[in-house]
């Protein structure tokens, strides 16, 4: 590491005082608030915010989609049954299967001197499918969100107060729920609907009735690890009570993996109702769910892939953007994150 | 002497996703066969990147050797396979890390994991390697090895465990030890014994070692040579003596002078200001120009080249430059002149009348089942005074944090009884006392809410108590306590994660005089922080006493450090209280063994004192039931008999003293 001498200048090698740190300050960074930030962190993350412009738009379909055309959920008409998709404009790109051709390549809608156009194709008992699917999606999101919620609520509380009065409390609260883990769910789910008669309510109670443990357990196991950090302890010193340590300390530093749960409980939410429709304990027609679409569409795969096909698209999208959302959720709103 | 690892220009990256991390910027330095190179430096100094670069452990796929050549024995390591560098780390290069507890196998027998590196390396029988493990038990001073070979590591105290790690990297006699923080995580005593343990191997073994540490005092007990490392490069290295009596940069000047003296009195201490550099964004020059108050103008501009002082000692500054000689002659006559003006003040002694604190019987006992009980305080007396620091000293497990838990009413005390101006705490109202008494924590990682901001956690206290009538005034409150604790009105909304240690710590202490508290318990306050960051907490707290007439009680196991601040010390031994005294005293005069071998062990800055001091065995101590604390010379108080206590109040200490008082210091 030799140096040329001749570029050390004498005055170099004076004091530099004051200047030479200032030159060297770095500009420091401007604060926001906590959300602005938060937002500005999702914004970025590519896959969060993907998943977010999904569900929107799942999300806006479920509200309008149903309105779009003319034909109602619930309206059947046995001459259009099982009509193949065709849209107006798309009918024309023949490798795209929305020109009304069935699989074996006859056009139905020709066949059958069917004037109308039905997106998503009809069903066997000729309801327009895209009426139905965004029937029943919102009927899905609303049962999903609803059990998301109720697991949030029930599962964040018991965990929390479990782990944070701790002892003989714990002990019993921890009993009662090995004892709910013991118990299969699915049998759990099957009485409560036969007892109830299958419903939406009836469905989103059996969910949550086991569903919560989860969140429990995860909350639980979080404050137990926090409540005896430090800050917490200075917390306890300057005189807070219980309802500021849980709320302002606890809770709030455990938002990322109850964010993590909650996104997972939606999908799941919505795959364990299919799956209830499914073996038959779910809604009953004419209601329809994402479940039941593709329960119905099951019965026909071969001959009408198009009764399966659309529904499972939107089922495996709603899983994958929530997946995605939270994932981007819990990193933005870390401040942590903040760079 | 032969040159057994050469290190030449070596660079280590980190690749993340704000950038390029360069936590090692061309060092190079040479170890030779048999010695000890200690490399000091803060944390993030890239101390610990080096060394484990050297046996190839750098973290992958984020780091990456960048530039740069490892010679072991004339081949360069970082050319290696994978497969040969397997076969170098554990027979010939080993490491031995900070923490024993996590470096063993829990679930292994500590006789299969000594052995495991010998199978594995050596072409040797399950007997052979076994009587090479018994050997190597002995060597490193574990008694009764071939019983106890055959326990699991927790069956073992911190100490023995470390013995047994430092066994295992001994096992396939490796010519190159790194040791990377070996003491860190151990109590003094215990650290002293494994550093004795350490230059016994190096004699008896010819082994060299890389010696990892941030402790001055360790370097001065254990290193030949020291290399000082600063924001990723060496800045000095020389031999222990020229770097510690001859010291060339300022950074190195400014660590030792950061230093609590054990012999010196309580002038304010020397501090480094600011720190150190993100290496996300390397300085152009001198990396340690910006936090240096005498830089020179090139400092900023270009980076130093290694200036030889002499055979042995090189340091990385301008000053040493032919052309800096008349700067370095005003820099030096600044200094003088700013030594006479600040060791005017004189902070004065404060008068013991008001009792602040009375402690009687004190007891905290913590059911663990039926039949166990473990007695973390087990009667404790003590009267903290109005303005004084009660220093609390013990080792990690004596109970001095939970004394200071248990009187500020965070655990639900056993027995006894704690008044505050001379009233029981539990009949006081507990909102008048959270304001009346605080706590300031050890670890300033985990004592801030990582999601509020730096304003929300300063007011925390305001916010309970409601000390302010509208949110302009409680914003003022915090601008005023950020300025007070020496951070800057922009932090406020700031979160904890973006501060370094030294400033976090700064922020706990806002936090804690929010509520305008009297008495302020200080537990551990800074021994997570680096020594040129303690030194400015310590400061901190010292003007903020005089200040405000605070009352501290310090809790800590830096021996020195406590000494610095405090005017008072009691020590603490398996839940009791076994000596109290006036700080001068109870170091120039301990009369409790245990205080004595505690106070042999503190390792010291000043190789030459340590190398002419005896250091005491440490004993087991155990007092009867009958023993009591008594008053034997006006203000000590020491655990003892009756008949003991007459016997040191009729002053009969001569012949019982083990260390002249000019061989402590």
């Amino acid at each position: 590491m030799r140096m040329d001498d001749a570029e050390l200048h004498d005055e170099l090698f004076e004091l530099s005082g004051e200047e030479g740190r200032k030159k060297q300050a770095r500009a420091s960074v401007p604060s926001t608030s906590y959300w602005k930030d938060s937002w500005g962190r999702l914004r970025k993350n590519k896959g969060a915010f993907a998943g977010l412009i999904m569900i929107g738009l799942i999300l806006f379909l479920a509200v309008a989609g149903p309105y779009m055309n003319s034909h109602g959920f619930d309206d059947q008409n046995l001459e259009h049954a099982n009509l193949p998709p065709k849209v107006p404009g798309l009918e024309k790109i023949s490798w795209l299967g929305m020109s009304g051709a069935d699989i074996r390549g006859v056009d139905q809608y020709e066949a059958k001197a069917v004037e109308d156009y039905y997106w998503f194709g009809t069903d066997s008992l000729g309801r327009d499918i895209w009426t139905r699917i965004w029937e029943g999606t919102r009927i899905s999101l609303y049962i999903a969100f609803l059990a998301a919620a109720l697991d949030l609520v029930l599962g964040v509380a018991y965990g929390s107060i479990s782990a944070y009065y701790g002892g003989r409390v714990d002990n019993v609260m921890q009993r009662i729920i090995e004892v709910l883990i013991g118990i299969p769910s699915l049998i759990v789910v099957i009485l409560l609907i036969l007892v109830l008669q299958p419903g939406i309510i009836s469905i989103t109670l059996a969910m949550v009735i086991t569903g919560w443990v989860n969140m429990a357990r995860i909350v639980r196991g979080q404050v137990l690890k926090l409540k005896n950090q430090e800050f917490v302890l200075a917390s306890r010193t300057l005189g807070a009570g219980d309802a500021r340590l849980m709320g302002g300390h606890l809770i709030p530093n455990t938002l990322g993996p109850i964010i993590i749960t909650t996104m997972f409980t939606i999908p799941t939410a919505i795959f364990t109702e299919a799956f209830l429709s499914f073996i038959g304990l779910g809604l009953q027609p004419p209601i329809a769910s994402l479940g039941t679409l593709v329960n119905d569409g099951f019965k026909m795969m071969k001959i009408y892939p198009h009764l399966l096909m659309f529904s499972s698209i939107i089922i495996s999208l709603i899983m994958v953007s929530f997946n995605l959302l939270g994932d981007g959720l819990r990193d933005s709103l870390d401040p942590r994150m903040r760079k | 002497m032969e040159t057994i690892l050469s290190v030449n220009n070596l660079n280590v990256s980190f690749d993340t996703d704000a950038g390029e991390v360069q936590a090692v910027r061309g060092v190079e330095f040479d170890l030779q066969r048999g010695e000890i190179l200690a490399v000091v430096g803060e944390s993030g100094s890239g101390k610990s990147v080096m060394s484990k670069s050297l046996a190839g452990l750098v973290p992958k796929p984020a780091g990456r050797v960048k530039a740069g050549s490892i010679l072991y024995k004339g081949e360069d390591v970082t050319k290696f396979s994978k497969k040969r560098m397997r076969s170098l780390r554990g027979a010939e290069i080993s490491i031995i890390f900070q923490d024993p507890m996590t470096s063993l196998n829990p679930t292994m027998p500590v006789k299969k994991q000594i052995m495991e590196g010998m199978l594995t390396h050596q072409k040797v029988s399950r007997k052979e390697a076994e009587v090479k493990m018994l050997e190597l038990l002995n060597l490193v001073g574990i008694p009764d090895a071939e019983e106890r070979a055959a326990l699991y590591p927790h069956q073992f105290s911190g100490g023995m465990q470390q013995r047994v790690v430092i066994a295992m990297a001994l096992a396939c006699n490796p010519e190159i030890v790194i040791a990377d923080e070996p003491t860190t995580a151990l109590d003094v005593s215990v650290q002293a014994q494994i550093l004795d343990l350490i230059k016994d191997l190096r004699d008896r073994t010819g082994t060299s070692f890389l010696f990892i540490t941030h402790d001055l005092g360790v370097v001065a007990e254990v290193a030949d040579r020291v290399a000082v490392m600063y924001a990723g490069k060496i800045v000095e290295i020389g031999k222990t003596d020229e770097v510690f009596y001859n010291p060339q940069h300022p950074y190195t000047k400014g660590l030792l002078e950061a230093m609590p003296d054990l012999k010196l009195g309580s002038d304010e201490l020397k501090t480094i200001p600011g720190s150190p550099p993100n290496l996300l964004y390397p300085p152009k020059g001198d990396a340690f120009a910006e936090r240096n108050e005498h830089a020179l103008k090139i400092d900023f501009e270009k980076a130093p080249p290694m200036f030889k002082v002499s055979d042995t000692h090189s340091a990385a500054t301008w000053l040493l430059h032919e052309k800096a000689k008349k700067a370095a002659l005003r820099i030096e006559q600044m200094k003088i002149k700013g030594e006479l003006h600040a060791s005017a003040e004189e902070v004065p002694a404060p008068d013991r009348t008001e009792k602040l604190l009375e402690i009687r019987d004190l007891k905290q006992h913590f059911q663990i089942n039926k039949k166990h009980t473990v007695k973390a305080v087990d009667g404790i007396s003590l009267d903290v005074f109005k303005g004084e620091t009660f220093g609390l000293v013990g080792e990690s497990g004596c109970g001095k944090s939970t004394t200071g838990r248990t009187i500020i009413g965070l655990n639900p005390r056993s027995g006894g009884e704690v008044r505050y101006m001379g009233e029981d705490v539990r009949s006081m109202k507990q909102s008048e006392l959270k304001k009346k008494i605080q706590m300031v924590f050890q670890d300033p990682y985990s004592s801030l809410n990582p999601r509020w901001t730096v304003a929300d956690i300063i007011a925390e206290g305001m916010d309970i108590h409601r000390l302010y009538s509208d949110r302009k005034e409680r914003m003022e409150k915090v601008h005023q306590l950020l300025e007070t604790v020496g951070l800057a009105k922009e932090h406020a909304n700031r979160y904890p994660h973006e501060f370094s240690g030294g400033q976090r710590q700064r922020i706990g202490i806002a936090r804690a005089l929010a509520v305008e508290p009297d008495l302020i318990i200080a537990d551990e306050p800074i021994s997570a922080l680096d020594v040129s960051i303690q030194a400015q907490v310590v400061n901190l707290l010292k003007k903020l006493q005089k200040e405000k007439g605070l009352t501290y009680i310090f809790i800590a196991h830096d021996l020195s450090m406590v000494r610095y601040i405090s005017d008072r010390v009691g020590v603490m031994y398996k839940g009791r209280l076994v000596e109290v005294a006036d700080s001068d005293e109870l170091y120039e005069n301990p009369l409790h063994p245990y205080t004595r071998s505690l106070l042999s062990a503190i390792p010291v800055a000043d190789p030459h004192a340590t190398r002419s001091r005896e250091r005491m065995e440490k004993a087991e101590f155990v007092h009867s039931e009958e023993d009591r604390f008594l008053e034997v010379t006006p203000g000590h108080w020491l655990l003892c008999s009756e008949e003991e206590a007459s016997r040191h109040a009729a002053g009969n200490l001569a012949g019982d003293r083990l260390l002249p008082e000019g061989e402590l210091v």
